[in-house]
């Protein structure tokens, strides 16, 4: 099993990657903020003001069993060859015993080849150890060098800059070693005093508690120096050790999924030697993902620290935080996409695993080229549907396990780029149900095409069809002299209008727009090139225009099973002063975007938009009072990009399964939902 | 008078040209410019409250014409007009009490005699109410609300005429520009005052959405930050013109906790807010607000959630017109460009031009009109009132008889 996952680990496209950077390159963009959070969180059971929860530390080290082996590395780091390979050896064994994941102890080994070719390198030492605790990605941007550049992002990454230096003034060892344990204890903190009481239980002296955890990796490791033999009785304390944890976190968020994480991990390990490790890598973690999305759970909230750390180590697109959160939206994903995108097209080669077609959709996504529930649903089908062409069964695998896994990855590459949308979920469960109900005696190639067949099938008639009967339904509805409201752009609206129109109603439009995407002078122009009579406005003016108003049309990116309309921020706003004024709001929505999720305000579930466009008016410099404010600490701001209309506000709901009153939604689930394929 | 007659016209240009920025910075000065107005008036040797009366009037007349819609200037020309009546009250009620000391001993006298009470006593009531302190008891035994009323200026303009001396000739133009002063003064102070009820009204860890930008809303926080009240204030920005933005560099550079969000993230937001406070470009008698645009949807959203809707004034806002059709007859619509750049739409412009009649229609409302019921309280520089109460208050400040500027002058 070592002889096979050596060489494997020397053509890991990730550890060159690290070698790279460590020899003094600026680290990449990303860098700057994701070590910093697990720095910090690292460092915090070193005695620092900030809090994390030190559940979440003591899982992640009982989910590494190997976490022995950094202070064998740092002893090779001080000369002694051959301990390394003691400790790549015995790794593997500690890994394997308590079945660990497979890439982590991938890692470990790709330390012991790594160490015996340059022992001396400190900072090629300190890479892979670092690639172990962070994952993958983030295996290039750990060198000591990196970690010293940072100048901190945020309040976590300055503090653990402070701390960092501290260790440095209180340990008296090398310079490095400071950097070294800081990094090793990220993952070891909770395993390692054990391990010290039985190795070198002597070791903690005279530095305070906080301290101590991180000297007693040092003095493992001299330990460890001091008798090799007990290299052996050191892998069964880590065993034990993982295994107590596994038992002990049983209950705790983080460590479930690690436990789920596994099992089928371990299946897993037999077919691997053809595909690229970095994708493997990926794809293995993906299962337990899986297995989550099958039971109806609620969205990732990103205030539970553990699971964004989590999430945080997996993440492609570099995720750097906003500087002032607002406090009522921590639960949500907070991160400026801008400057990513450089950084994305850059990474574009070190990402085999995602079809080319599936990053672009990604990268549209990132940069808000494509957007509205329909657009963005089609394009990633579109994608899928390129990678499904693309895609062959790798030898000793099965093209259902290995396909969902592989959607899974992609999926969760399009999350980090932009939070999917009801919508999409929707059509990603439909593929993976279809994955999954694939005959096993098929061919590939037959079931490729027809996968093909059914995201085709999917597009048109859940799309393109339902529009058209939303159309039909919808144009019922207008009659002459007819003043229509609508607000943003909604491009099935755009349809109905504009066929209303073509079949020579009489009727006047107007168009409510609200910042910060100006949607609706998208609508504006398409409506006015059509030739159709409008009232362009803001959504201030709403309660001036509505005297006028018959009539109020919205799309929708989501409609709830308890009625709520989730839709562009602003619906709302028109639906609650149409209301007012007792106008029928009529939501034109597809029946692919219901979701049997309730919701009862726009706070628990929505997404934020970049907040810097909020200080920037479109066009006009002169109101651009914010300008150079965004970085005040008193100040937020907030971009939202949801809202959620109240059942009461709504008059109908258009579908194509025909028009139902809000109250019915769930009646189109329980009607539709089964045989629909929507739901299996 | 030409020198005054050019600085009429000119503030009624600045006013036409929508110049003036605010309501208190119009009323403050419209005042001035009454008050130029007055001390210019020649005074005829008979009824001088009359003269001053119609010269105020006949100006008046000129500002609100010149911008209907800014309710300001009319509710401070009614003022001085109210100032007017009210200084002419009091000093032939002074003037009668002198007269009364020298006639009583004459019999011949008798019914004048009868009357001066009356007269007297309704001019105390009627500095009572302008230094708004309740009126006594007495006075509300003694004084006949008609007397106190309408027609009484001229009458006894013409009555006090013949027994007052040449010195309380002067009297009455000087008070009556003291009594401006005082109103200016007020329209100045205004800010202070309401910003003193602040501490009252906002808890710790308030959270407070406003919309746009009034100064008032503004001094309101500064002063509740002052008294060291940490709430924190979610700001809408109030397109078209953005002055949220504005208003939310003030209040960071103050160290209040802000927060900018979309006009259209209101209703998302509303659910977590513990109050609206807004200001307004003018309260109606019928406890309706006249506001910056978008506050309406405000006002809804705060309903929905049972969210105190807070208007901060000034008195100098108080417009003694129960609206009609408010959001079309006192709306000021603006430049289109604020909202679509006209370079951007010029192609489909094209179209409209070449089929007549205009495709594309661009509203850009200056004002909401905010019913009375979405009010939850009105604070003004004399302290919180309801909605309801907006009539009374108006009857302190304004006579009836100028309700109407301009019909009487045409009568």
């Amino acid at each position: 099993m070592d002889s096979r996952r050596l060489p494997r680990t020397v053509i890991d496209p990730k550890v060159r990657h690290v070698g790279f950077f460590t020899s003094g390159d600026p680290p990449p963009a990303r860098s700057l903020s994701v070590p910093a959070e697990t720095g910090a969180s690292a460092l915090s059971p070193v005695g620092l003001p900030s809090p994390p929860p030190t559940a979440e530390l003591s899982l992640t080290g009982n989910s590494l069993p190997a976490a022995m082996t950094p202070p064998k590395r740092h002893a090779s780091a001080e000369g002694i060859h051959s301990l390394v390979r003691a400790a790549a050896s015995s790794t593997p064994i500690t890994a394997h015993g308590v079945q660990s994941p497979r890439r982590r102890d991938g890692i470990q080994i790709s330390i012991g080849s790594y160490n015996p070719s340059e022992p001396n390198a400190l900072s090629q030492v300190l890479s892979p150890s670092s690639s172990r605790f962070e994952g993958t990605e983030f295996s290039d941007e750990t060198a000591a060098s990196a970690w010293l550049k940072r100048t901190g992002s945020g309040k976590e990454a300055g503090s653990f800059f402070g701390s960092s230096s501290d260790l440095m003034m209180s340990i008296e060892s090398n310079a490095t070693t400071p950097f070294r344990s800081a990094l090793t204890t990220v993952s070891v903190v909770k395993t390692l005093p054990e391990v010290t009481g039985k190795d070198g239980g002597a070791s903690i002296e005279t530095l305070n508690e906080g301290t101590g955890t991180v000297i007693s990796v040092q003095k493992t490791t001299k330990a460890e120096r001091r008798a090799i033999q007990e290299g052996q009785r050191a892998a069964k304390a880590a065993t034990k050790e993982a295994v107590k944890g596994g038992k002990s976190g049983g209950g705790a968020p983080g460590n479930t999924k690690q436990a789920k994480g596994a099992a089928p991990l371990y299946q897993k390990k037999d077919g691997h030697q053809d595909t690229a490790v970095a994708s493997e890598r990926r794809t293995d973690r993906n299962p337990d993902k899986d297995r989550k999305k099958d039971v109806p759970q609620p969205s990732m909230q990103f205030d539970d620290r553990t699971r964004v750390e989590k999430a945080k180590k997996r993440a492609v697109v570099s995720q750097r935080e906003v500087r002032n959160r607002v406090e009522l939206f921590r639960h949500l994903p907070q991160y400026e996409h801008g400057p990513q995108l450089p950084y994305l097209e850059s990474k574009f080669f070190h990402l085999g695993h995602i079809h080319p077609s599936v990053y672009k959709v990604g990268l549209q996504y990132l940069t808000g080229s494509s957007t509205g529930g329909n657009a963005r649903c089609k394009e990633m089908l579109l994608g899928f549907r390129d990678a499904i062409l693309d895609y062959s069964t790798p030898p000793e695998k099965t093209l259902v396990r290995d396909l969902t896994s592989k959607i899974n990855s992609f999926v969760s590459f399009l999350i980090e780029c932009r939070p999917l949308s009801v919508s999409m979920g929707n059509a990603i469960r439909f593929l993976k149900s279809r994955i999954v109900k694939l005959q096993p005696n098929l061919s590939e190639s037959e079931a490729k095409s027809n996968l093909i067949s059914d995201i085709d099938h999917f597009i048109n008639e859940k799309i393109v069809i339902a529009d058209q009967v939303i159309v039909h339904h919808a144009i019922t509805k207008i009659r002459n002299g007819d003043v229509l409201l609508t607000h943003g752009y909604s491009t099935v609206v755009e349809m109905i209008l504009v066929q209303a129109h073509e079949l020579g109603k009489q009727f006047r439009v107007v168009v409510i727009d609200s910042r910060p995407k100006l949607e609706g002078k998208t609508l504006l122009r398409k409506l006015v090139m059509n030739g159709l009579k409008c009232t362009y406005t803001h959504i201030n003016a709403i309660s001036y225009i509505m005297h006028e108003v018959t009539r109020v049309f919205l799309g929708a990116s989501a409609v709830l099973s308890n009625g709520t309309v989730y839709s562009r921020v602003g619906a709302a706003c028109v639906a609650m002063v149409a209301h007012s004024f007792r106008i029928p709001v009529l939501i034109c929505c597809e029946a692919y975007k219901f979701h049997e999720r309730v919701l009862i305000d726009s706070i628990c579930s929505n997404e934020l938009g970049d907040p810097d466009v909020i200080s920037h008016v479109h066009e006009r410099e002169e109101l651009n009072h914010l300008q150079n404010w965004s970085h005040k600490e008193n100040l937020q701001l907030l971009n939202l990009v949801y809202d959620a209309t109240p059942s009461d506000y709504v008059s109908m709901i258009v579908t194509e399964h025909g028009m139902i009153p809000p109250t019915s939604v769930p009646v189109i689930f329980r009607e539709y939902g089964r045989d629909q394929l929507l739901f299996f | 008078m030409p020198d005054i007659q050019a600085h009429v016209n000119d503030f009624v240009l600045k006013l036409k040209r929508r110049k003036i920025e605010g309501s208190q910075a119009t009323a403050r000065q419209t005042a001035e410019l009454l008050r130029a107005v007055v001390s210019h008036q020649r005074l005829p040797y008979t009824n001088q409250a009359l003269a001053l009366l119609d010269a105020v009037r006949d100006v008046g007349e000129q500002l609100i014409a010149a911008n209907p819609v800014e309710l300001a200037v009319g509710n401070i020309v009614r003022r001085v007009l109210h100032i007017i009546r009210e200084e002419d009250l009091t000093s032939v009620a002074s003037a009668v009490d002198g007269l009364g000391l020298s006639t009583n001993s004459d019999d011949d006298d008798n019914f004048e005699h009868d009357d001066h009470p009356i007269l007297s006593a309704a001019a105390v009531a009627a500095t009572a109410r302008s230094t708004l302190r309740a009126p006594s008891l007495q006075t509300l035994l003694e004084g006949l609300p008609e007397s106190a009323s309408a027609p009484r200026p001229s009458s006894s303009g013409g009555d006090s005429e013949g027994k007052s001396k040449s010195a309380e000739r002067k009297k009455l133009k000087h008070d009556v520009i003291e009594a401006i002063n005082e109103l200016i003064q007020d329209i100045e102070t205004c800010h202070e005052q309401i910003s003193e009820q602040a501490v009252g009204l906002i808890h710790q860890n308030e959270v407070i959405l406003t919309l746009g930008r009034s100064k008032t809303v503004k001094e309101f926080l500064f002063a509740a930050n002052e008294k060291k009240r940490s709430f924190r204030v979610f700001i809408a920005e109030g397109a078209p013109r953005y002055q949220g933005h504005v208003l939310a560099k003030e209040l960071v550079a103050k160290g209040l906790q802000t927060t900018v969000i979309t006009d259209s993230a209101v209703f998302a937001m509303i659910s977590r807010v513990n109050m609206v406070i807004v200001g307004a470009h003018a309260i109606m008698a019928n406890g309706g607000v006249i506001a910056p645009v978008g506050i309406n949807m405000v006002a809804l959203a705060a309903q929905r959630h049972a969210v105190p809707f807070v208007v901060v004034a000034g008195t100098h806002k108080l417009c003694p017109l129960y609206p009609h059709n408010p959001e079309v007859l006192l709306n000021d619509l603006q430049c289109p460009s604020d909202l679509l750049d006209f370079g951007e739409f010029s192609d489909c412009m094209d179209f409209s031009t070449s089929g007549g009649s205009p495709l594309l229609h661009v509203v850009n409302p200056a004002f909401d009109f905010i019913p009375s019921k979405l009010v939850s309280l009105f604070v003004t520089d004399t302290g919180g009132h309801s909605p309801s109460y907006m009539y009374r208050l108006i009857a302190d400040y304004y006579s009836t008889d100028d309700f109407v500027v301009e019909r009487r002058i045409k009568s």
